[in-house]
């Protein structure tokens, strides 16, 4: 199997939030509460437990490249479909201690529910605030990246039903590209603060699911250096090691000090 | 467009990302906007001055596309000397009375031409406007006029429309549309830019155009100005009406409308222009163009209703016709509902106690109804006005004292019966049943059927004369399954036609004859079943870049309607890009990439001989074929109630006085319908200084019944709200978020302030106007509720179509939410104590 991903671009997105309901259809997902957030058109705020797509709504006082806007001062509003990254070095997977996340065939990460036990480490491992404990349940719940669907040759729900291709669901290797050229060719067409949200350089070792976005990555909520949490093992075994050491150390100089009177 | 019509947009998109231009012009700054190339705000109520600014434009810089005019608009033909415009008497037309309140149309009409207008006895004299205008009091020799191919005649329709619009300058756009000069001159710039012989643009409105007292005159303009660029009957050209759900377009074509019949028949009225089937044809058969097959259409029609019933003797059963007695639309019905003059009523995917306008008054006119069927999927609100709504909190409405029995009945979703939707582009694709409908759940066709069967088994038992048309009705669709369900594709075959004496279907419309020898449901659709098994609705292989192969567009197929316009006069295409349809000199026929929309043997340069009658009278270089003169109507000389060019007149209620015409405020033909209950504001009104606007989201489905019940969708937009500026905001104290109070005269709602600088104050005529935007979605059934912003709307209509006016009002904001339901009960309870 090749590895797939998602590419999600900003510059095509209408902010319809077909994704975010296919994606409850197609996994059975359930409502995320029925309460108005005035947040822009954004009801359902941020990825969680019974969100696995979701759309923002960024209203900002910058012009969108070329857009021609007829008001005072300088305006844009974004939309962006957010949805779990599928890191290759996963902060949730590696945190698990059931063996309920595991990587599949397609590269994806996957939460299998039958056998998560609702310990929650997941949830502060992810650089990305992705994973979630549905409150009701306990358990963990994710993007399966459509992983039957997948299985079943079909291109994952929020892809298929996204009427503009802002979300293109294909090759990773395929999809880079297409990322690169597209920021190149709206670099081309005036918006110049296009870019590629795709964190390969951090420790996550790259993404499954990556953007084309204008502006920084803050503004959409994203860390501009995600760290899987595990990076930070070795050190803290060491210093651990060591404190242990000088522990050990510092009780038998004790005993030995006492000995000695 | 992205709002509403998300799935259509893709191609909107993939325009823009080929390199199109998108133009977006809306009061507020929506999702189309976020992804147009060009957004400038707009002040609710003010496109046609907006438009009219346009098509000055291109007269001032000669923009316009002149070899198409000349030769397949109207621009060159001679008006009548005693003709006077809206310039000329100060907002008015020749023709008016102002006693009628009406229009005589005999000045409209071209110079030179006979008219037989008001010869009918009994006929109304004026123009009727209406779904159906084509054949409406057709003057008999339309086709005779004289032209001025130079275009320099002072009295031709370009000169005509020049003066008409020469003070619609980009000031008065910046001063009265809020639109600034240099984003008006931009946007005209980059919109006369795509035309000529390689280019084109399209236009796209939805009810945002439609829901004015001028409403019909704003798509006008847009005609005009796509007629001016030579936008129509080419690839990437149109007025495109983007429809509010789905198979609207199909609704209309096979209506649900009060005033015509299948494929645009105008509906009989009472009087004596309907006295008799011949006097009938006779009124509404022009001597010329295609309509003069309209006998043949309307016949046919008959024999498909009536069957063996309707012969020669009894003139096709025309008399079981029910005729017009008045004004049966939805808001004139509404009234006499509220009188007391309706017995019962069916709902069905509707839901008036949401939807209509002013919709206090439908749910109180409900309740004299003795009886009311809902179909619904859901127990909407219309279902539940008895015991649910505002008015039975408030004590206004008591359950025990409504003698309406209501009658829900549940109605199957679109994946579970089958059928055809016809879609804004005249394509119908027909649509598979996925499951089988639970419990009662049933179809529209079982539905309709089943009760017509009872009706008809009920007429038979009873012999009075009034019964005659229903027992002669025919309804012998072959039944299947245990519920006998009627065949939804013998219902196709009939609406595509068939010749009596064998059943054999037609294979188009061009095979209907007038006597009596064929029959057809529907003449515009004939062709969509041509053969047994070959159901052209449900095509699925599309072979070439317009999908022919994909469902059937009405009329035969034909994807771009008009297309005669895609090639020059000579037959030739303009250019190779935008070639669609062509004169083919060796085989002496029309062919192209489309079907042709026009006789296919008539040559270019065919000149009708003296006399020739029907779609003959036409010269080979008229393409709209449907038009007694062949002509793409610049001005429009019969049809229109409110005057043959679109002039700029306030909506009834708004901040300012009309500065095109300041003795004539508001559309002079359109109806106010006031009465208790439904006042209006005065214009300016202090008391109301804000404009509203109300509008749909992407989130919900009109008046929620299929979005505000699903979690999926609910959870989206879970509340109402109310779109105010910052500005606004600012001068009333309102916090992002908080409770706000909307009031006009009609009554108050409340909504949360959403605080966005997606919405601009504007200055308009010196002062600062604020919008207000309030989507229409909530009410009080489904999983999420809201007060019903449609309360606040009255009940207006347009002169033409009869459509109220939603998308144009004013209204007051306050911070704080209204008086609740129950204090508002007390408070009365109290009231009533006291005068007791």
């Amino acid at each position: 199997m090749s590895l797939t991903a998602f590419l999600t671009d900003t510059t095509l997105c209408i902010g319809c939030k077909a994704c975010e309901v296919a994606c409850k259809e197609w996994n059975e997902v359930p409502d995320d509460g029925m309460i108005w957030s005035g947040l822009s058109y954004d009801n359902t705020k941020s990825l969680g437990s019974s969100t696995w797509r979701h759309v923002m709504f960024l209203e900002q006082p910058l012009a969108a490249g070329p857009q021609a806007v007829d008001t005072k001062d300088p305006f844009r509003w974004l939309f962006l479909s957010d949805v779990c990254k599928h890191c290759a070095n996963a902060g949730c997977l590696e945190a698990c201690p059931t063996g309920s996340i595991v990587r599949t065939e397609f590269g994806s990460v996957f939460v299998q529910p039958d056998v998560c036990n609702g310990c929650g480490y997941c949830v502060v491992s992810c650089p990305f605030g992705v994973v979630d404990k549905r409150p009701d349940d306990g358990r963990a719940f994710k993007c399966t990246f459509c992983y039957d669907r997948q299985r079943a040759g079909l291109v994952p729900a929020c892809a298929k039903a996204c009427p503009t291709e802002s979300i293109r669901f294909g090759k990773l290797d395929e999809l880079r590209e297409r990322a690169r050229n597209r920021v190149g060719e709206l670099r081309h067409r005036g918006f110049k603060d296009a870019n590629i949200y795709d964190p390969t350089e951090s420790s996550v070792g790259g993404v499954h699911a990556f953007f084309v976005i204008l502006g920084q990555p803050e503004a959409y909520n994203f860390p501009p250096a995600p760290e899987v949490p595990t990076i930070h093992l070795k050190s803290a075994w060491t210093s651990a090691l060591v404190s242990a050491i000088i522990l050990f150390a510092a009780v038998c100089a004790a005993f030995a000090f006492s000995a000695v009177r | 467009m992205a709002e509403n019509h998300p799935v259509a947009f893709q191609w909107v998109m993939e325009a823009r990302e080929k390199g199109a231009q998108v133009i977006h012009v809306d009061p507020r700054f929506t999702r189309t906007s976020a992804v147009a190339n060009i957004w400038t705000p707009v002040r609710a109520g003010s496109d046609i001055l907006l438009l009219g600014a346009l098509v000055n434009y291109v007269l001032t810089t000669e923009s316009d596309f002149r070899e198409y005019i000349v030769h397949y608009t109207n621009a060159p033909v001679i008006l009548r000397e005693d003709f006077k415009d809206t310039e000329d008497l100060d907002g008015i037309f020749s023709g008016w009375d102002p006693e009628k309140k009406a229009y005589d149309p005999q000045t409209w009409i071209y110079e030179g031409v006979h008219s037989n207008i008001g010869d009918v006895p009994g006929s109304d004299k004026g123009p009727d406007g209406g779904h159906a205008t084509h054949g409406v009091n057709a003057a008999t020799d339309l086709n005779d006029y004289h032209v001025d191919p130079t275009l320099q005649h002072s009295r031709c329709v370009y000169q005509v429309l020049r003066r008409h619009y020469v003070r619609y300058t980009p000031e008065m756009v910046e001063k009265y549309c809020g639109v600034s000069k240099d984003a008006f001159l931009h946007l005209a710039k980059a919109y006369c830019e795509a035309s000529g012989p390689d280019k084109t643009g399209a236009i796209c409105y939805a009810v945002g155009w439609t829901q004015h007292s001028s409403g019909v005159q704003i798509i006008r303009t847009a005609a005009i100005l796509q007629l001016l660029l030579g936008n129509i009957g080419r690839p990437g050209g149109g007025v495109m009406a983007l429809r509010g759900h789905a198979s609207i377009q199909g609704s209309t074509d096979i209506p649900t409308l009060f005033d015509i019949l299948p494929g645009y028949l105008n509906m009989p009225k009472l009087g004596p222009a309907s006295a008799s089937l011949d006097k009938y044809i006779e009124v509404n058969k022009p001597e010329t163009g295609w309509w003069n097959n309209f006998d043949k259409y309307i016949v046919s029609l008959l024999k498909a209703y009536y069957g063996d019933a309707a012969t020669p003797q009894n003139e096709f059963g025309f008399h079981w016709l029910p005729r017009i007695t008045g004004d049966h639309s939805h808001q004139g019905y509404l009234l006499e509902m509220m009188d007391g003059k309706m017995e019962g009523l069916f709902v069905m995917g509707q839901n008036p106690a949401v939807a209509g306008p002013n919709s206090g008054i439908e749910r109180r006119a409900l309740g004299k109804l003795k009886w009311l069927v809902v179909r619904e999927m859901v127990e909407s609100e219309t279902a539940a006005f008895w015991y649910d709504s505002p008015e039975v909190h408030r004590g206004e409405l008591l359950p025990e004292e409504i003698g309406t029995e209501v009658f829900l009945m549940p109605a199957a979703g679109h994946a579970e019966k089958e059928g055809t939707f016809t879609n804004t582009e005249r394509l119908l694709q027909w649509r598979e049943k996925a499951v089988d409908p639970p419990d009662d759940v049933r179809s529209e066709n079982w539905f309709i059927y089943h009760l017509s069967r009872r009706l008809k088994e009920k007429a038979a038992r009873d012999a009075r004369s009034r019964n005659s048309g229903l027992r002669a009705l025919t309804m012998d669709y072959p039944l299947e399954g245990k519920h006998q369900e009627p065949n939804a594709e013998a219902i196709l075959q009939e609406i595509n036609g068939w010749t009596v004496a064998d059943r054999k279907l037609v294979s188009g419309f061009p095979a209907l004859k007038a006597d009596g020898s064929t029959a057809c449901g529907c003449w515009i659709y004939s062709g969509v079943f041509p053969n047994p098994g070959e159901n052209r609705a449900n095509q699925r292989a599309p072979k070439d870049s317009y999908a022919h192969g994909w469902g059937f567009a009405w009329p035969s197929d034909r994807r771009i309607i008009y297309n005669r316009a895609s090639a020059r006069p000579d037959g030739k295409p303009w250019s190779e890009r935008k070639k669609l349809v062509w004169w083919d000199d060796a085989d002496k026929k029309w062919t192209g990439l489309d079907v042709p929309d026009f006789t296919a043997t008539k040559a270019p340069d065919y000149k009708p001989p003296k006399g020739a009658k029907g779609d003959a009278a036409l010269a080979g270089d008229k393409p709209f074929i449907l038009h007694a003169d062949g002509m793409g109507w610049i001005w429009v000389p019969v049809g229109l109630a409110d005057g043959p060019l679109p002039a700029h007149y306030e909506p009834f209620e708004s901040p300012v006085r009309n500065p095109m015409y300041p003795r004539t405020q508001s559309n002079p033909v359109a109806l106010k319908k006031e009465r208790e209950g439904t006042e209006y504001a005065a214009s300016p009104d202090e008391r109301f200084p804000f404009v509203l606007t109300t509008y749909r989201i992407t989130e919900h489905h009109t008046a929620g019944g299929m979005s505000r019940t699903l979690s999926h969708l609910a959870e989206l937009q879970p509340e109402l709200f109310c779109e105010i500026s910052v500005e606004l905001a600012a001068k009333l104290g309102i916090q992002p978020g908080e409770w706000v109070t909307v009031a006009t005269p009609r009554g108050e709602i409340e909504a949360h302030a959403l605080v966005t600088p997606r919405i601009q104050a504007l200055s308009i005529g010196g002062k600062i106007v604020h919008q207000v935007g309030l989507p229409f979605h909530w009410g009080y059934s489904g999983l999420v509720k809201g007060d019903i912003a449609n309360d606040l709307v009255a009940i207006s209509e347009e002169p033409n179509v009869r459509i109220m006016e939603a998308k144009g009002l004013l209204c007051n904001v306050k911070r704080g939410r209204r008086s609740p339901d129950d204090k508002i009960k007390d408070m009365r309870d109290s009231r009533m104590e006291n005068r007791a």
